[in-house]
């Protein structure tokens, strides 16, 4: 008998090997995050005992953590692919854009200029990314594969019907598919796969001490990136990140769980979402990953 | 145990979404802050109760009109299985994004309202089941506290799709009396109808047996991609790697190549996990064979004596999905059938199929957006496939619009009639 994760495994590195076959020029996204590194993973193996037949892609905000870039960099030298680099600083000083300020200032939004400007100059048609249906309402609604017109733009209401396991890829110069291959994994799932084949991850996913601030009910850590407000006072808690995207959006969570098996423990007892729990960028309104989704955003 | 992918369709305000939702809160699957998240919508709104539907109507439009107008996938577990739901839109606009959702499926729910019975809806969205070929039908009869938990209710509207299904493929049928505002039936037994001895729908969900419903007995291995490693130390190593699309793979088996024709012997599979003895239906792998021969994207590997069928010259149902044209006779589309890719023209409409009474309607030159019709189709080189019935990876197609880029329609393939 099959075993759920065995599926997803399946379905995923056919997913990736559909779009090598079909695309010219794919690209994976790739943050150092938890899902985008089980992506990789997944790609090495769909192609296995040859290279991944293309590059990742990290859209840097600067606002990292460090431990993340120091990562990535790391994963990307074992696994044996080309790294590609897009930085919004770089952006911001070629004048594409202005830096956001304020004192809840965060570059998050700013990274959609970023990437369809890479798209652009290295001319991917394909360019995969780890979103997972079970993260947000308007990612439910997403194809595998998702058509960008020559905007980037994603339009929920003309999104092709997906049968089968039969995807169209057809597109016209300029407009380009965002790839989702991991679309039907759960956090448990990515999680299960990480224990299954001893992946290794960030260090901040595990639990660890860290100077963090309270802010909408959320921890959030000090950083060069982010300062806290009079009125916000800094302690150190024993903390761990369930999601890991820029520094100033992205909140930890109170933890122990410092083995991977107690990490599973932990998020099968969660009472919230992954997103919920973390992601001050989700909060903006109730369609506020809709919104940014059809202007370009992962 | 396997995952159960089930996809859930029924008319607007038949209660999909709500039965959905009471689901994942029964089961205790919906997180807290999802709940808050809707409760505040709901008491924006100045709803009475907590509108469990926004859960999964996830889009602005959806929220702004109430009804589901794209497939969303939700995702769920128990101790005894995993779940993936596609909730569907009933709406006869969105019924393309129906079959969209129920083409994987292992299982489809279809809601009737038990105050209406069977609607035309209801007729429609058990056809496309029936055509989709999905092994499991569960007819959930909602809203039975509206008709005061009446048994004479719900066996009237038994026997009333009965009565319309006998002309239908419909392998497994289960009715269910529930309601999924109340939670009547659907995670915990209903003390409102003691009447009624079946299990709940979570009960059913859990324990349905799908292992056998896909097809091992005919080999069919489509050729996604192959694998030559452009390094030092495996210079020779050539793979060919694909999804088995039926049937099993074994190291040592006789296989032969489509097209060619050529034959030649398994040496070894290789996993996502490494090296395995065997394959079998769904597993990603990739094959290598003893002999260097020529074999691209496209081919076919079967047994010898096995061998799916050939031909430029098909038959299919086609579901037509394109909302901006009809389908043109002798326009020239793109087929995508596994992984091969062709170009054909519908040559001839046999029938169009009233959806509402199963008539067979002839002299047909076209059709239009979600209509269904029996159809020859030509290609420009010959395809492998089975009949849809026995195999939905091998029988299934689309049909791309070459300057639009869209996806037009859906189509299963049958055999000639005879």
């Amino acid at each position: 008998m099959k075993s759920a994760l065995r599926s997803l495994i399946d379905e995923s590195v056919t997913i990736i090997r559909e779009v090598a076959a079909e695309f010219e020029r794919p690209a994976m996204l790739f943050s150092g995050g938890k899902d985008s590194v089980v992506m990789l993973h997944l790609a090495a193996r769909a192609f296995s005992p040859a290279r991944v037949p293309f590059p990742v892609m990290h859209i840097d905000t600067g606002h990292n953590f460090a431990e993340v870039i120091e990562f990535r960099d790391r994963a990307a030298r074992d696994l044996d692919v080309q790294l590609i680099v897009g930085s919004v600083q770089a952006s911001i000083d070629a004048g594409r854009m202005q830096d956001a300020t304020g004192p809840r200032a965060s570059r998050n939004p700013l990274q959609t200029v970023t990437l369809l400007d890479s798209i652009k100059e290295h001319k991917f048609d394909a360019v995969f990314g780890g979103a997972r249906r079970d993260e947000e309402r308007a990612r439910a609604k997403e194809r595998v594969y998702s058509h960008r017109d020559a905007f980037g733009q994603w339009d929920p209401k003309t999104q092709r019907p997906e049968l089968w396991g039969i995807y169209n890829g057809r597109h016209k110069a300029g407009e380009h598919f965002r790839i989702f291959p991991i679309s039907n994994w759960t956090e448990l799932d990515i999680w299960q796969f990480v224990a299954d084949y001893n992946i290794d991850l960030p260090s901040i996913y595990y639990a660890h001490r860290r100077q963090v601030f309270r802010r909408d009910n959320m921890w959030m850590a000090v950083s060069p990136f982010l300062q806290p407000e009079p009125g916000e006072t800094v302690t150190e808690e024993l903390v761990r990140f369930r999601t890991v995207g820029d520094a100033t959006c992205t909140a930890a969570i109170e933890s122990s769980a410092t083995t991977i098996q107690q990490v599973i423990a932990e998020t099968a007892a969660a009472r919230i979402t992954e997103r919920g729990a973390t992601r001050a960028d989700d909060r903006i309104s109730e369609a506020g990953m809709e919104d940014r989704k059809r202007t370009g955003y992962f | 145990m396997e995952r159960l992918h089930f996809a859930t369709v029924g008319s607007v305000d038949d209660g999909k979404s709500t039965l959905i939702g009471r689901l994942l809160y029964d089961s205790k699957s919906i997180f807290e802050d999802q709940l808050e998240h809707i409760e505040a919508v709901s008491k924006r709104r100045g709803d009475d109760y907590v509108d469990l539907s926004l859960l999964t109507d996830g889009l602005r439009a959806e929220r702004e009109q109430g009804i589901t107008i794209d497939v969303a996938y939700r995702y769920f577990a128990t101790p005894k299985r995993s779940f993936i739901i596609a909730d569907c839109p009933g709406h006869i606009q969105y019924t393309r994004n129906m079959i969209t959702g129920a083409s994987n499926a292992d299982l489809a729910i279809v809601l009737v309202d038990a105050r209406t019975g069977v609607v035309e809806q209801t007729r429609r969205h058990s056809l496309l089941v029936s055509l989709l070929g999905v092994p499991h039908l569960v007819i959930c009869v909602n809203k039975m506290d509206l008709v005061e938990y009446d048994s004479a209710v719900f066996n009237r509207i038994r026997e009333e799709f009965e009565g319309f299904a006998s002309r239908l493929d419909l392998r497994d049928v289960t009715f269910l009396p529930i309601s999924a505002l109340a939670g009547d039936n659907v995670v915990s037994r209903s003390a409102n109808m003691p009447w009624f001895e079946g299990p709940t729908l979570l009960h059913h969900l859990e324990n349905i047996y799908t292992a056998s419903d896909d097809n091992r007995i005919d080999t069919r291995f489509p050729v996604q991609y192959v694998i030559r490693p452009q390094r030092a130390d495996t210079l020779d190593y050539r793979g060919y790697a694909g999804r088995v699309a039926g049937g099993m793979l074994r190291v040592g088996d006789d296989i032969m190549v489509l097209p060619s024709g050529l034959t030649s012997t398994i040496t070894g599979i290789d996993s996502p996990d490494g090296p395995v003895e065997q394959a079998e239906p769904g597993q990603a792998v990739t094959v290598l064979l003893k002999d260097d021969l020529s074999i691209t994207r496209g081919d076919m590997l079967c047994r010898p004596n096995n061998r799916p069928r050939t031909s430029q010259e098909l038959e299919a149902m086609l579901c037509w999905m394109d909302d901006a044209a009809p389908l043109q006779l002798d326009k020239i589309y793109t087929v995508k059938h596994t992984t091969k890719l062709a170009r054909g023209k519908v040559s001839n409409v046999l029938y169009r199929l009233d959806i509402s009474n199963l008539h067979r309607e002839t002299e047909i030159n076209e059709l239009k957006f979600n209509e269904i019709g029996r159809v020859t189709l030509h290609t420009t080189s010959p395809l492998f496939f089975d009949d849809y019935h026995q195999n939905r990876t091998t029988g299934s197609f689309i049909l791309v619009d070459e300057s639009s880029g869209q996806t037009v329609a859906a189509g299963m393939l049958l055999s000639p009639r005879s």
